[in-house]
Order: C-alpha cells, then structure tokens, then sequence
C-alpha cells in the first residue's frame, strides 16, 4: 500500500509528466487559456489515459512478446490508442450526450497527445504489473492534469493583469510554463 | 528472417484488422441519429461566428434551428441569400426582415464639437471615458478613440478625418457588435432604406447644446411640426424620425437650424430605391 502512494505522489509531483517529463506539452499551452477548456481537456485525458495504459500493456505482454515483436512497440500502441479515442467517442457519444458534449474537440485531440502514448512506454520500459501500471496510469495523468488545471487558472488571471504588449499569449504563458516547472522541480527531493 | 517479417506484418495486420472490427460493430450498435439538416445548415451559415444571431457560433444556431425551431432569419452576417438557403433546407418559405446596417448617432467630429482638453491616456473610448469623461465637452457625444472601429468583425467601420467613425452600409452586417461596445451607445441598428435621422445623441437642453456642438439637436420641435407625413416626432430633448411613415421629402432637413437632422448615404440615393423596391417585392 505504502509503496503504491509513493508512486502516486512521484508520479503526480516528482516526476510530473508535463513539467519534469515534458510529456504532451501541445495541449499544456493550446488548451490552458481558461479553466473550463483546461478542465475538459484534463477529464479527457484522464480517462483515455488509464484505459490506453491497461490496453496497449496486455498488447505488449499478451501479443508482442510471445511473438517475439517488442520492436513493433511504437507502432502497435499508436494503433491502439489511436483506435481507443474513437472507440471512446463513439460510445460516449450514444451513452453520455452531456459528457460527450462537455468534452468536445478535446476527446479527439487526445488521439494524438504524446502524454498517453509516453505513459503507455514508461510502463512497459518500468516493468509495471498490471495494477502498477493502472495506478501509475491514473497517477500520472492526475499530475497532467494538475498542472494543466494550474495553468489554466494562471492564465485566466492574465487576461484581467496589465501584461506588456509583447509579453501577451504564448510568451507569458510559456514563461509560467517555465517558473511552474521550476517549482515542481523542488519536489524531486522528495522521494529521499 | 523471412518468417520474422511474416509474423510482425500478419500481427500488426491481426491487430488492425481486429481493431477496425470493434470500431465497426461500436459504430453499428452506439450508433446517434444526427439530423443531417443540422451539417446542411451548418454549411449554409457564413461560419463568421460573429454571435449576431444570439448564438455562441454558427453550429450552436444551425443546433438550434433544427432542435428548437428557432426562426430562421436571425443571421446578421449572412443576409437573405443565407436566409433563403436555409430555408430551403428545412423547407419553410422565406421570412426576410429588412437589412439592418448602424448609424453613429453623432456628427460632433474634432472641428464641429468643442474639445475640452487633449486627451493621451489609453487609447480606447470605455477608458477614456471611465479616467476623464472623455475630451469632448459635450457628454453625449463621440469620443473618437475607434473602440468600435477596432470591435467591427467585418471591417465596416472606419475612421474619417475629423475623428469621427464612419459606417460603409456594404460592409455592414448589423450585427450589433459596435452598439454594444460604445460606452456613449451611439451606434444604433437602424434599416438600411431608411432615409433621413436625426444624428445627434444629445438630452442637454439646447442651450448647452449649442455651446459645445454646432451640429446638435436643440430640440427645437421644428422637424415636428413641419413633417408632411408626422414621421418626425420629439421624445425628450430629442427629434427621432420614423422609418415607416417617412417618405423622404427632406422638409425635416431644409426647417433643421443645426443640420443635426441629415440625409443618411446620399451617395447611394439614387441606386438604392430599386434595390429597396426589388427587396420589398420579395417580402
């Protein structure tokens, strides 16, 4: 149990997938403008992201090892994912309208975020079990979407600052970027 | 190594085929009917999303129409030739309301209204009005900063040389925006046929009015009284023109002392009564 908080808090802090990994670092600054966009990208996320990850591992173990087919990795998992949002898509688009709704452009946009696909390697490269690489799965994405959701709330508070000129946009949103991964950086003396 | 190659293509081949199948059957049994009026529509819209309407964008009206039944005819931007699509898709007849362009209800541009000091601060009319009242000294008036020149999604409005913002009736949609960003509400959505206003803004008495505009309303009544047609008619301390009841015999024009009450797009008198006519016999 102890150890399984460890990898939780690692994973959402220490070695948070936007800030210390830099892991799908598209949708950080596309979808971070304001916190209903970021909070709709982070419920999307969060969701394909576990499921991708208990997916493409029984793929891995259950199909591309007996084969003798690890190589075909990258290829097989983007399939997989790939395939996933569209699966996702379609049935929350007949089983929750309102859900689907709430999600929108972002359920899609998911298809191609580098954050799902890395988590889905780190598990396999870490040598996770099936539970690990489901907790780790969620912890990770739970850490995406902190700092997507922080972001977001940051950037919010933009439009209302007198910021320069040029410093408007991606400029000041790319220097939060920095300063808040400088912060998370702090939390790597954690783990010792 | 031929036999390695056979194994990795016929299992990503395996995979895919197995996936595609899954998708397949999903597709089948989660399967959403969506009004295919609703994408026909949709297509049919400008895609401006300029909110003229009332909608978030052009598919939430397109949603709406279909789901709500919505009046068709609520796309500013696009005019009737969108109307008319529309309508065609979902099969009702045409209901045109008249184009509705703005008119800037202020002719006090920097050489006809007096100025009380130099403004430089934040160049746009809410802030400058919120940090001084604005420089001119009439408080009804324009104050020139193009904040709805810069609002306009459709490059209608432009600044002439005195300062003042000046609508191009070809470019302008109505679709509101300008009316609601001026601080002072000069802007105002009005038909496009009609042929005369009374462009000022102004509910100071007409003393006031005089001392700080040559071209105000001093709600001298004049226009009133002497409208062959009554479509001239005060409310306050300002002379408003009905677009329904005027004819255009500009009687109102020759009797006004200030020339607050003017012709509206001379240029284009003589074009627009068969524009208007063919508009009209469309209704």
């Amino acid at each position: 149990m102890g150890d399984y908080l460890l990898m939780m808090v690692t994973a959402i802090f220490a070695n948070n997938v936007l800030l210390i990994r830099f892991l799908g670092l598209c949708p950080f600054v596309g979808v971070s403008s304001n916190l209903s966009s970021s909070f709709g990208m982070s419920g999307a996320a969060l969701f394909v992201c576990v499921l991708a990850s208990a997916i493409t591992w029984n793929v891995y173990h259950f199909l591309l090892v007996p084969l003798q087919l690890e190589y075909l990795r990258t290829v097989s998992f983007i399939l997989v994912i790939a395939s996933l949002v569209q699966l996702v898509e379609i049935v929350m688009q007949k089983t929750a309208p309102a859900l689907y709704r709430a999600l929108g452009i972002y359920l899609p946009l998911i298809t191609t975020n580098c954050m799902i696909f890395g988590v889905a390697v780190l598990n396999i490269q870490e040598e996770h079990s099936f539970l690990d690489t489901v907790i780790y799965a969620f912890a990770a994405a739970l850490g995406f979407c902190l700092a997507l959701i922080i972001l977001g709330g940051i950037r919010e508070r933009f439009a209302l600052g007198r910021v320069p000129t040029m410093m408007q946009g991606f400029p000041a949103a790319l220097i939060t970027a920095g300063i808040m991964a400088l912060c998370f950086y702090g939390f790597i003396g954690l783990g010792q | 190594m031929l036999s390695s190659i056979i194994t990795a293509v016929g299992a990503m081949a395996a995979l895919g085929i197995a996936l595609s199948i899954v998708l397949g059957l999903a597709a089948k049994v989660f399967y959403v009917y969506v009004d295919p009026r609703i994408e026909a529509i949709n297509d049919a819209l400008p895609g401006a999303n300029c909110g003229g309407c009332g909608y978030a964008g052009c598919n939430d009206y397109a949603e709406a129409i279909i789901n709500s039944n919505v009046s068709p005819n609520l796309c500013v931007a696009g005019g009737s030739d969108v109307t008319e699509n529309v309508c065609s898709i979902i099969g009702v007849s045409a209901e045109l309301g008249e184009r509705k362009v703005a008119r800037i209800f202020c002719q006090g541009d920097n050489v006809r209204a007096v100025r009380n000091f130099e403004y430089t601060g934040a160049q746009d009319c809410r802030a400058a009005i919120a940090a001084t009242g604005g420089d001119k000294a009439c408080s009804y008036g324009c104050v020139g900063l193009a904040t709805c020149v810069r609002v306009c999604p459709f490059d209608a409005l432009s600044m002439n040389e005195n300062g003042l913002p000046v609508v191009n009736e070809m470019l302008c949609t109505g679709c509101g925006n300008c009316v609601e960003v001026c601080p002072r509400d000069l802007p105002r959505l009005i038909p496009i046929s009609q042929k005369v206003a009374n462009l000022c803004s102004s509910q100071d008495a007409g003393k006031t009015v005089k001392q700080v505009c040559s071209v105000g309303c001093i709600a001298c009544g004049q226009c009133q009284k002497n409208c062959p047609e009554s479509a001239a008619y005060m409310v306050g301390r300002l002379a408003y023109v009905d677009p329904d009841k005027c004819t255009g015999q500009l009687v109102c024009i020759e009797k006004c002392p200030t020339g607050s009450m003017a012709v509206l797009h001379p240029e284009a008198q003589q074009a627009e009564p068969e524009a208007a006519e063919a508009e009209h016999a469309a209704q």
